[in-house]
Order: structure tokens, then C-alpha cells, then sequence
């Protein structure tokens, strides 16, 4: 939109420095039940690269953009299945075997004999699988969700908007990119405010 | 969004803490809109200044963290004889402190992931700054056996890294099981409690005026957006994350119990310890988060957050696990009697009426006698009442593991080997400068983070339901929701 050119030092957040490329528009509304119909509309429109920005998750919002369901359940049971098996094999190797492997370094396992106690004693090593199990699919949830968001970006061109900054606080917003197939810079943001939203705003990239 | 109807204003004096049957009780008072939840929480940390108060406490934290650093220096320099250890007793203020400490830290996971599961919405008010002193404790008991191993330089023995004896930690032991409890619990409590965040440092980051506090809120923040196509699976992960604190939550204590119940020493080698030590953790750490919740909601005006029905809530759990913990101590001695073991028979008399007489009395009338009085509502929706009951559990919770600790290591099987255990002035240092270290963390955190799960709050809100009164620009002349509050019933979550 703007093709001024400002020099860094002048430049605002929400004020593009160069006559860069759009980014996309963003639309804000005031209430979850706004947005939640809105979402419906842009979903049957048939858009692909847009999303809902809201401050706090709006139940059902992700039936009404059509969002798969996740697959980070099944990577944590993998993950926890491995936190299980690697734990009981770091207690039977180092406790139950005496053989010798590479690690970093050349370890040997060390058969401990306490108390005439086997020295495979399965049940004692419980309790360390338990923890390992539940250490390794909780470290899996956080990075994976972070990672499949593609979180950490510490910038976005959204961020330009400082109407924007309302989505972590009380409104909900509506993008649709550019790089959307079907986006056309004129019919689309003809079609957003059909969605009766308190604003409409084009973001450059 | 709504301004002010009659309604609203009817809302201003409502009691949250009464039951109207088809109802549900509000959980948030005297807030319409989603940005007063905001200011609320944010101002907090925004103010240039914390309240006088803040700054008094903060300095006694730092003396009594101080106290802690000399304490364990002239320990560390010395040696552990500078605690009144002896022979029988080579437990004792340690071990206690690191029970006591680990117990206060698990009502947050408690709060933030069992909570969760049961979709008890009142836990968004309190969550945060539960999870928050969850890990502040759970570092102040992470101290005591790295201090107790005697010669710290060598703590690293504890975990299975190859080293120049060729040895391996024993995992048949269950004091290796609580390395690896306490260090997994610290780490999952910590990305729950991260995790949790990131929505609200997001918040901080795009209300931020200065630099510094853009820079690093947005540093932590990651880049946070509230798109929901990362709600989706943060919610997902945070389900997750749930499900797998909440047996974790339960395994920690059973292994620290497991210390001393796989033991043969009468008054230790007893079954009921697992649940018998979750019940008191819960206890404990309930009562701490009153303890905390009652003076922050009053500093830092959090009154409409952290509601008198959050309070009164977390009261009857004081009092259901107050009775779980009467309980196992009557079934303590039942059984000691019914085993008919001698030794058994004696540890139990001898807890109650030997030469550590008082310090069991102390135990079961703060533990077992003062929570009876949660019975009344009263007493429950009574803030000057409820915050001293909550120190008097504090101290008798330390006093449990204390009489568990000392009184059956001091008289054991054989007469001959018997002593005393007497603290010395390094013991009570340590003990006392403890909270010095905890009071430190949780009040840094109050100055600097979201105190209040945001986020959370707000979806709990009768506006943010899409189809009730957050319906849009025309929805909300049909009720507030308050009237007809739904059940959370979309069925699509």
C-alpha cells in the first residue's frame, strides 16, 4: 500500500519501511462469536493460507477452519516408549552386564551384587523407567508443538500491525496471505469487510 | 465490549463462595471485557514501582538467602559435622527439609495438571503462581541431598556418568529412584509451567513501553502470535503435558517415600507410605498456596482473580487431605500394634510419648486438629483464619517428616546404639535460610511475570463463548451467560 520510502531510523512499527510486497490483510473482530462466524465464511470461501488470531483459544474455532488434528499424540507415545526402553536398558547395562560399548567414551557395565539380589532385578528398575518414560514424552509435547508451530520466529510481518497487538488482549483477528492462491488484493479485502468486522488492514511483508 | 447494565452492577456484590443450584458461580468478579483481565494482571509488572511491602519482604528474603549462602559455605568448607548428625541419626534437618520442601511442590502440578483433568475451571486463577512455587521448592529441596552428600564436588556421582572408578550408581536403590523422580518432576514441572506462559508473555511483550522489557518478553515469548492454528496444538500439548504430570505428580512422593519405606527400620517399613506421603504433599502444598495467594491477591489487587470461592475451594482440599493424613496416622499405629513386631510396637509409643514427645503432638495438632476447622464456612471464607491455619499446616507438615526422620533413626532395634539428635545453630541456618531462597525466587516472580494465567482466565469467562454470551455484536442482550453458564458443552474441544 504505502511506496514511500522512509529511512530506517523513521520507521514505525505498522508503517512498512519499503514499498515491500503485501503480506496479506488482516480483519479484526470484537467478539469470539464474530470471529467464529467469520472463520466459517473464509473456510467455505476456500482459502488455504489464512488463520485466526485470537488471545485465548475459542472452542470450536478449529472445527469452523477445518484444522486436522494433530499428530504430536502419537510422537509422544513414541517418544515415551523409547524413554522406557532406554532406561531400562542404561539400568541393565550398567547395573546387570559387564560387556563393553562405545558412548562418547569406552564404558563397561559393572554387575552389582547388593543384598544377593539378582542382578537382573526388573522390578527395582521400575520406578526409573516410569520417570524416563514420562521425562521423554514431555520434553517431545513441548518441542514438538513448539517446532510444528514454527515457534521460536521472533519476527513476523503481523507484528508490523500495531493494531495486531490487541490479538494477545481482548480482540480476534482474521488473516488471509498474499500467497494465498485465491487471494486477490481488491476482492479479498471486499470480501472481509462482508464479514462485518470493526476493521480491515493490509500488512506488508 | 459491555457497559455497564444493571446487571453487571448486581454482579459487583455478588458472593461467589454460595451454590445456586443450575447455576454456575462466577469465577471472575466485577470484569466484562477481556482487557481489564489484562490490566489486572499486567499492571503488576508494568508499575515502575512494587508496593512498599514487596520491597520489605524482598529484603528479608535476600538476608535470609544470604543466611543460606554462609550456612552452606562454612558446610561445605568444613564439613558435615557441622550438623548435629550422629551416629543413628545421619538424618535429619536435611533430609527433612528436602520432604518438606518436595511435598510444598506438589500442589502446583497438582493444581495445573490433575485439576486440568477433572476440567476444574477455578484452577486458572491460581495455576500459574502454583506451578511457580512448585518449582521454587522444588529447587529449595534439590539443595538439601546436594548438600548432604557431604562433599559436593563429587554430586555428580549421583547420576550415571562414566567416571574415572568405573563405578555406576546403584539403581536398585531407592535413593537413585529419587534422583531421577525429583529431576524429571523439576524439569516437566518447568516446561509445564514455560509452557503455560508463552501466551501470556506475549501479552507482556506487545504491551511493553520500554526496550528492555520488549526485548525480553519477546525473547521468551518465542514469537507467540495466538494463531489458532498453534492454539490447536498448544492445547492438544497441554492435555498431554497434563496427563503425563499427573502420575508423575503421584510417583514423586511414592519414591521419596519408597527412601525410607523399603528400609527394615521400625516405623519406616510400612505400605501405607506411597499415598500416605502424596496425601500429606497435597496438604502441604495447598496449604503453602494459601499462604502465598492470601497476601499477593491483597498487594498486588488480584481480589477479583483470585476470588474468596478459590480460596474456599482450596480450604476443603486442606481439609479432605487433612483427613487423609489423620487417617494414616491412626492406621500408622493400628497396624504397628496389629503387626504385633515389637520394634514396631515400641517406634509408634515411643514417637508419641518419648523423648521427641512434643515434636509429635505438634505434628498431629496442626495436622490433624487444626484443618477440622475448614469443616466450617466460615472459618474457610474467613481471610485472617485461613491464613494462619495454613502456617500452622506448614509447620506441621515439617514436623511429620521430622518425627518420621528422627524418631525412628535415634531409637532403633538395639538399645546400645541409641542418641539423641540435637540441631545445631548451622541446621537451623540452613533451615531457616531455605525460605530465604524460595520467598527470593517467588517474589521476583510476582514482580516480573504474569502472576495470573491470562489466557486461561479469559476462555473461562462467560464472554469468550462463542455461542453464549460472546455470540457477537447482537448476543449479548439474551443474559450474560451468567444466568445460563454452559457446561463447556460444544462437545468439538
Amino acid at each position: 500500500m504505502a511506496t514511500i520510502v522512509t529511512s530506517p531510523t523513521e520507521t514505525k512499527p505498522g508503517q512498512p519501511a519499503n514499498p515491500a510486497k503485501l503480506y496479506g490483510l488482516i480483519a479484526e473482530f470484537e467478539t469470539p462469536g464474530d470471529l467464529m462466524a467469520a472463520a466459517e465464511k473464509v473456510r467455505d470461501a476456500g482459502y488455504k493460507w489464512w488463520d485466526c488470531h485470537t488471545p485465548f483459544p475459542v472452542h470450536g474455532l478449529d472445527k469452523a477452519m477445518g484444522i486436522k488434528r494433530t499428530i504430536l499424540p502419537v510422537l509422544v507415545f513414541g517418544a515415551g516408549a523409547t524413554g522406557t526402553f532406554a532406561a531400562f536398558l542404561l539400568q541393565a547395562f550398567t547395573n546387570s552386564w559387564d560387556f563393553t560399548i562405545w558412548a562418547g567414551v569406552w564404558v563397561t557395565g559393572y554387575p552389582y551384587l547388593i543384598s544377593g539380589k539378582p542382578a537382573m532385578s526388573l522390578p527395582a528398575f521400575i520406578p526409573v523407567m516410569f520417570e524416563v518414560t514420562i521425562l521423554f514424552a514431555a520434553l517431545t509435547t513441548v518441542s514438538m508443538m513448539f517446532l510444528f508451530n514454527g515457534l521460536p520466529q521472533l519476527y513476523h510481518p503481523l507484528f508490523r500491525s500495531n493494531r495486531f497487538r490487541r490479538a494477545s488482549n481482548d480482540r480476534f483477528f482474521i488473516s488471509i496471505e498474499a500467497r494465498d492462491p485465491k487471494f486477490l488484493p481488491r476482492k479479498t479485502e471486499e470480501f472481509l469487510k462482508s464479514l462485518d468486522p470493526v476493521a480491515v488492514e493490509a500488512v506488508e511483508d | 465490549m459491555t457497559t455497564l447494565t444493571p446487571e453487571s452492577q448486581v454482579g459487583r456484590m455478588v458472593d461467589n463462595t454460595v451454590d445456586r443450584p443450575g447455576e454456575r458461580a462466577p469465577l471472575v468478579l466485577n470484569m466484562d471485557t477481556f482487557t481489564q483481565v489484562t490490566a489486572t494482571v499486567c499492571r503488576v509488572s508494568e508499575a515502575e514501582k512494587a508496593p512498599l511491602a514487596w520491597y520489605i519482604a524482598f529484603a528479608g528474603s535476600l538476608g535470609l538467602l544470604g543466611l543460606l549462602g554462609i550456612c552452606i559455605g562454612y558446610l561445605i568448607v568444613t564439613g558435615v559435622g557441622v550438623w548435629g548428625l550422629n551416629n543413628p541419626v545421619m538424618w535429619a534437618y536435611d533430609i527433612t527439609n528436602f520432604v518438606f520442601w518436595v511435598g510444598i511442590g506438589h500442589a502446583g502440578t497438582l493444581i495445573s495438571a490433575i485439576l486440568f483433568l477433572f476440567r476444574q475451571k477455578w484452577r486458572t486463577g491460581i495455576n500459574r503462581f502454583a506451578e511457580a512455587m512448585t518449582i521454587f521448592a522444588v529447587i529449595c529441596a534439590g539443595t538439601f541431598p546436594g548438600i548432604h552428600v557431604g562433599r559436593v564436588w563429587f554430586a555428580y556421582w549421583l547420576f550415571p556418568i562414566p567416571n574415572q572408578m568405573e563405578m555406576w550408581p546403584q539403581f536398585r536403590s531407592p535413593l537413585l529412584w529419587d534422583v531421577f523422580a525429583v529431576s524429571t518432576y523439576f524439569t516437566v514441572s518447568l516446561l509445564f509451567w514455560y509452557t503455560g506462559m508463552v501466551p501470556d508473555l506475549a501479552t507482556l511483550r506487545d504491551r511493553a513501553k520500554g526496550k528492555v522489557q520488549q526485548l525480553a518478553y519477546g525473547l521468551f515469548a518465542l514469537g507467540w502470535r495466538g494463531s489458532n492454528r498453534h492454539w490447536h496444538r498448544y492445547e492438544r500439548a497441554y492435555l498431554l503435558l497434563a496427563a503425563l504430570s499427573t502420575p508423575l505428580v503421584l510417583s514423586v512422593h511414592s519414591v521419596v517415600s519408597f527412601d525410607f519405606a523399603t528400609s527394615q527400620l521400625p516405623g519406616w517399613h510400612t505400605t501405607i507410605f506411597p499415598p500416605y506421603f502424596v496425601a500429606g504433599a497435597i496438604f502441604s502444598g495447598f496449604a503453602m498456596v494459601v499462604t502465598l495467594a492470601v497476601p499477593a491477591r491483597e498487594l498486588f489487587g488480584l481480589k477479583d482473580l483470585i476470588t474468596l470461592r478459590h480460596l474456599d475451594n482450596m480450604n476443603k482440599v486442606i481439609l479432605v487431605t487433612g483427613c487423609m493424613v489423620g487417617y494414616a496416622y491412626a492406621m500408622e499405629f493400628f497396624i504397628a500394634w496389629y503387626s504385633g513386631a515389637m520394634y514396631e510396637k515400641f517406634a509408634f509409643i515411643n514417637r508419641a510419648f518419648g523423648q521427641y514427645w512434643w515434636a509429635y503432638w505438634i505434628m498431629v495438632s496442626c495436622n490433624v486438629i487444626t484443618p477440622q476447622l475448614f469443616w466450617f464456612k466460615r472459618i474457610r471464607t474467613s481471610i485472617p483464619i485461613m491464613f494462619v491455619l495454613s502456617i500452622f499446616v506448614n509447620v506441621g507438615m515439617w514436623f511429620e517428616r521430622f518425627v518420621i526422620i528422627v524418631t525412628s533413626l535415634a531409637n532403633d532395634f538395639l538399645p546400645t546404639s541409641w542418641d539423641l539428635f540435637t540441631p545445631t545453630w548451622v541446621d537451623i541456618g540452613t533451615m531457616v535460610g531455605a525460605f530465604g531462597l524460595f520467598f527470593t525466587l517467588f517474589l521476583l516472580f510476582c514482580r516480573f511475570l504474569p502472576m495470573i494465567a491470562m489466557a486461561e482466565v479469559k476462555a473461562i469467562m462467560p464472554q469468550a463463548d462463542p455461542h453464549g454470551a460472546g455470540a457477537g455484536k447482537h448476543g449479548h442482550d439474551h443474559g450474560h451467560g451468567h444466568d445460563k453458564p454452559r457446561d463447556g458443552a460444544h462437545g468439538h474441544h
